[in-house]
C-alpha cells in the first residue's frame, strides 16, 4: 500500500509552527520510546500543512530523533496521509462490497457529475479532492457512505449529498471542521488554530457522524440514539 | 433460550458516554472488583472458566492467550486491536460510539490481570471522532482515579494511551499493529516469537480486540461460571453481529451465541429487502468464504460455522439478494486485498495482483473460459503459502463463490460484459433517477 498520491500536484513551500512542534513533542513524552510518536506527529503536520510537506516531515525526523528517509518511509505506507497538497475538503467514497450493495457506484457517478471531475482529482475551484476507495470505511450497515475530511456521512441519498457537499463548502475558512488539507485554498488565517484536540472536533451541534443535522436515519434500530450532552470534545 | 444483552444492555441510555452516565449504570464497579475479589491469577482463571473467545477474527480463547506471558518479565504491555478494518465489519466502532468506558473499563481490568502498566488502544485513523471520544473518557476515567498511580487504592498504577492509525488494514494483524505502534510500516513480523513473549518494544505483549475486553467488567461481576453458562460450549457470552447487505434494517445486533442465523437476519435485520429472495451471504467479514441459504439454520457457534467450510471471523453478517452478481463481489473483495497487501511477501503482493487483473477482465466479460483455470492455480498458489493471513485470506471468499456459483462464473467468460441482472450496479442509490 503507498501513500495517496492526489492528481493536484501543486506544491506550496510551508514550515512548520511553533504550536505544531510543541504538539509533535508533546506526542513524543506519551510514549515509552519516541519513535511511537511517528504516526502522531505526521497527523500534527498533515492537519496544519494539509499534506505531508517534505520540510514537515524533516521537522518531524528532527524533533524524534530519527533518519529523515524513516520518517519518510513509515509516511508513505499509510493511506490517509497525503504525499500531495489537494482540494480544501477531501471526499472518500467506500466502494467496498457493503456498500456496493446499497448504491455506493451510483454515489460515485453522482459525485463525478455534481462536482465536475473524475475520482481522484480535484474540483476546478480547489474546494474538494474526491475518490472512491476499495478500503472499508467501517460504516457498512449505514451504506452507502462517504468520508469527507475525518467525518463520516452515511445512509447516503442525491439530496443528502447536495446537502453536505454546500454545506461543508460553506464552511470553508471555518477551522471548526475537521479538513485533512487546508493549504490548497486561502483560508482564514491559521494563526490561532485551537490545539489538535480541539481544533479536529466537529462542531458540536454535527456531533453525530452520518446524519445531516435535522435528518432522521430511517430504518436504523438501536444505533447512536440520544448522544448525551456532556459529549463535546 | 433466555435473551442475553450484555455489551449493548445500556445503549440508548442518557449520558452513557459519560463517566458519570456509565457510572449511574453499574460502571466501574467491575474495576472494584476485580481489585476486591481476585489476585491477578485468579481473574486469569476466570476467564479460561468463562470460555471468553477472542472477538477479533481467531476467535482464540483469552484465558489461554494470557496465560502465555511469561513469569518474571516485566514491563508488559496491553495492546486494544480498535483497527477494525474488516470489510463489512463495524461493531467496535459501535461499541466505542455508545459505550466507551466500558472499553476502558474492560482494558484496565485487563492491564491488572496481566499486571500492565502500559495500555493502548490502537484505533484506525478513519475513526476520527471515536479516538477524539476515547480520548476524552480516558482523561474522565483518570480524573476519577480509574487510570494513573495506585489506582482506586489498589496499589495498582496503570496508563491508557489512544493511539490513532492512518489507513492500513493490515496493522489489525496483531504483529503488524505492533510494527506500526513502534513507528515503523505496519508489517506483520514472522511468528513465533508469538507477541505474548516477544512483542511491543520487544517485551511480553497481548492484544485483543475491543469486544473481547469489553465483556471483561461483566465476568468481574457475575463469574466466569456465569458467562460459561450464556451460549453454546464452545462459544461463550454473545456477540455484536454486524449485519449489513440487502437487508431491510442493516446495523448492529447483539445475540446469544447458539442461535440460528435465520433469527439474526428475519427477526433482528427484518428480512432480506424489497421482498427479494437471499442468494448467499457472508459470515465473518470479507475474509471468510461464501455460504448459501440452505446454512440460514445453522447456529452462531464458531465451530458449526467452521465445519460448514466458513468461519464466523470477527461476527459480519453480509447477506446478498438475488440481483448480485457473485464475480462483481468477488472482484471487489480481490480488489481490497490487492490494495492491502503490505507487500512484504511475494505470493500475497504478486498473487493479489494477478488474481484482481483476472477478476477485472472475468467481470467485464473478456476472460476466456481456460482462464478460471489460472484463478484456482493463482489461489492455490497464495493460500497457506502467504507470511501472514491477509494474502491467505484474499483467496477464500473467491474461491468458495467459483465453487458454489461455477456456471456464474463460466457465463462471465467472453461474455462481453457482466450477464447477471443489476450486474456492476449491485444496487441503485435510493432515489437516483
Ligand atoms: C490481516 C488481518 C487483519 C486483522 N484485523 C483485525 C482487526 O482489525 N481487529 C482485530 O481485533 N483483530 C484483527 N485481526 C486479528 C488479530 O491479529 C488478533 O488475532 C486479534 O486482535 C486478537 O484479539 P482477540 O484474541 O481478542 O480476538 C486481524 C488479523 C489479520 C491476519
Ligand atoms: S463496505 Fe463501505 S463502509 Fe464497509
Amino acid at each position: 500500500m503507498t501513500g495517496r498520491v492526489l492528481a493536484d500536484d501543486r506544491r506550496v513551500d510551508v514550515a512548520l509552527s511553533e504550536q505544531t512542534r510543541v504538539e509533535i513533542s508533546r506526542q513524543k513524552e506519551r510514549y515509552p520510546s519516541a519513535r511511537s510518536a511517528i504516526l502522531p506527529a505526521l497527523w500534527a503536520v498533515q492537519h496544519e500543512l494539509g499534506y505531508l510537506a517534505p520540510a514537515g516531515m524533516e521537522e518531524v525526523a528532527r524533533i524524534l530523533d530519527l533518519a529523515p528517509s524513516e520518517v519518510q518511509a513509515v509516511a508513505t505506507f499509510y493511506s490517509m496521509y497525503f504525499q500531495k497538497p489537494g482540494g480544501r475538503h477531501t471526499v472518500m467514497v467506500c466502494v467496498n462490497v457493503a456498500c456496493a450493495l446499497r448504491g455506493a457506484d451510483d454515489v460515485v457517478a453522482y459525485l463525478e457529475r455534481a462536482l465536475g471531475c473524475p475520482s481522484g482529482r480535484t474540483t476546478a475551484d480547489g474546494m474538494f479532492t474526491w475518490q472512491s476507495t476499495i478500503e472499508c470505511l467501517g460504516a457498512c450497515g449505514y451504506a452507502p457512505m462517504m468520508q469527507v475530511d475525518h467525518r463520516f456521512y452515511e445512509n447516503l441519498t442525491p439530496a443528502k449529498i447536495d446537502a453536505i457537499l454546500d454545506r461543508v463548502a460553506g464552511e470553508a475558512g471555518d477551522d471548526g471542521h475537521a479538513t485533512m488539507q487546508a493549504v490548497a485554498m486561502p483560508k482564514a488565517p491559521p494563526s490561532v488554530a485551537p490545539p489538535p484536540a480541539e481544533a479536529e472536533g466537529p462542531p458540536s451541534d454535527a456531533r453525530m457522524p452520518g446524519t445531516v443535522k435535522g435528518e432522521s436515519v430511517p430504518g436504523q434500530k438501536r444505533r447512536r440514539r440520544g448522544r448525551p450532552e456532556g459529549n463535546d470534545l | 433460550m433466555a435473551e442475553y444483552k450484555l455489551l449493548t444492555q445500556h445503549i440508548g441510555a442518557d449520558g452513557l458516554q459519560t463517566r458519570a452516565g456509565y457510572e449511574r449504570l453499574g460502571g466501574y464497579q467491575g474495576l472494584r472488583e476485580v481489585f476486591r475479589r481476585f489476585t491477578p491469577e485468579q481473574f486469569i482463571e476466570q476467564v479460561k472458566l468463562s470460555g471468553l473467545r477472542g472477538r477479533g477474527g481467531a476467535g482464540f480463547p483469552t484465558g489461554t492467550k494470557w496465560s502465555f506471558l511469561p513469569k518474571d518479565v516485566f514491563p508488559r504491555y496491553l495492546c486494544c486491536n480498535a483497527d477494525e478494518s474488516e470489510p463489512a465489519c463495524f461493531k467496535d466502532r459501535y461499541l466505542i460510539d455508545e459505550n466507551p468506558h466500558q472499553l476502558i473499563e474492560g482494558v484496565l481490568i485487563a492491564a491488572y490481570a496481566l499486571q500492565v502498566h502500559h495500555a493502548f488502544i490502537y484505533i484506525r485513523g478513519e475513526y476520527h471522532d471515536q479516538r477524539l471520544l476515547l480520548e476524552r473518557c480516558v482523561e474522565e476515567a483518570g480524573g476519577a482515579g480509574y487510570i494513573g498511580r495506585n489506582i482506586l487504592g489498589s496499589g495498582f498504577d496503570c496508563e491508557v494511551i489512544v493511539h490513532g492509525g492512518a489507513g492500513a488494514y493490515i496493522c489489525g494483524e496483531e504483529t503488524a499493529l505492533i510494527d506500526s505502534l513502534e513507528g515503523y510500516r505496519g508489517q506483520p513480523r514472522l511468528k513465533p516469537p508469538f507477541p505474548a513473549l516477544k512483542g511491543l518494544y520487544g517485551k511480553p505483549t497481548v492484544v485483543n480486540n475491543v469486544e473481547t475486553l469489553s465483556n471483561l467488567p461483566h465476568i468481574v461481576l457475575r463469574g466466569g461460571d456465569w458467562f460459561k453458562g450464556i451460549g453454546t460450549e464452545r462459544s461463550t457470552g454473545t456477540r455484536v453481529w454486524c449485519v449489513s447487505g440487502h437487508i431491510e434494517r442493516p446495523g448492529c445486533y447483539e445475540m446469544e451465541n447458539g442461535r440460528p442465523i435465520r433469527e439474526l437476519l428475519e427477526e433482528e435485520a427484518g428480512g432480506v429487502w424489497q421482498g427479494r429472495r437471499l442468494k448467499a451471504f457472508q459470515p465473518g467479514g470479507g475474509s471468510m468464504q461464501v455460504l448459501l441459504p440452505e446454512h440460514l439454520d445453522l447456529p452462531l457457534d464458531m465451530d458449526a460455522v467452521m465445519k460448514a467450510g466458513s468461519s464466523l471471523g470477527a461476527g459480519a453478517m453480509m447477506f446478498m439478494d438475488e440481483t448480485t452478481c457473485m464475480v462483481n463481489v468477488s472482484m471487489r473483495l480481490v480488489d481490497f486485498y490487492h490494495h492491502e497487501s503490505c507487500g512484504k511477501c511475494v505470493p500475497c503482493r504478486e498473487g493479489t495482483y494477478f488474481e484482481s487483473d483476472l477478476m477485472h477482465r472475468l467481470e467485464a466479460g473478456t476472460c476466456k473460459p481456460e482462464e478460471l483455470a489460472t484463478l484456482s492455480d493463482i489461489c492455490d498458489n497464495m493460500n497457506g503459502k502467504c507470511f501472514c493471513p491477509l494474502g491467505d485470506t484474499a483467496t477464500w471468499f473467491v474461491m468458495s463463490a467459483y465453487q458454489a456459483f461455477r456456471e456464474e462464473f463460466e457465463a462471465h467468460c467472453g461474455a462481453g460484459g457482466c450477464p447477471v441482472r443489476g450486474g456492476a450496479r449491485t444496487a441503485a442509490l435510493v432515489g437516483a433517477s
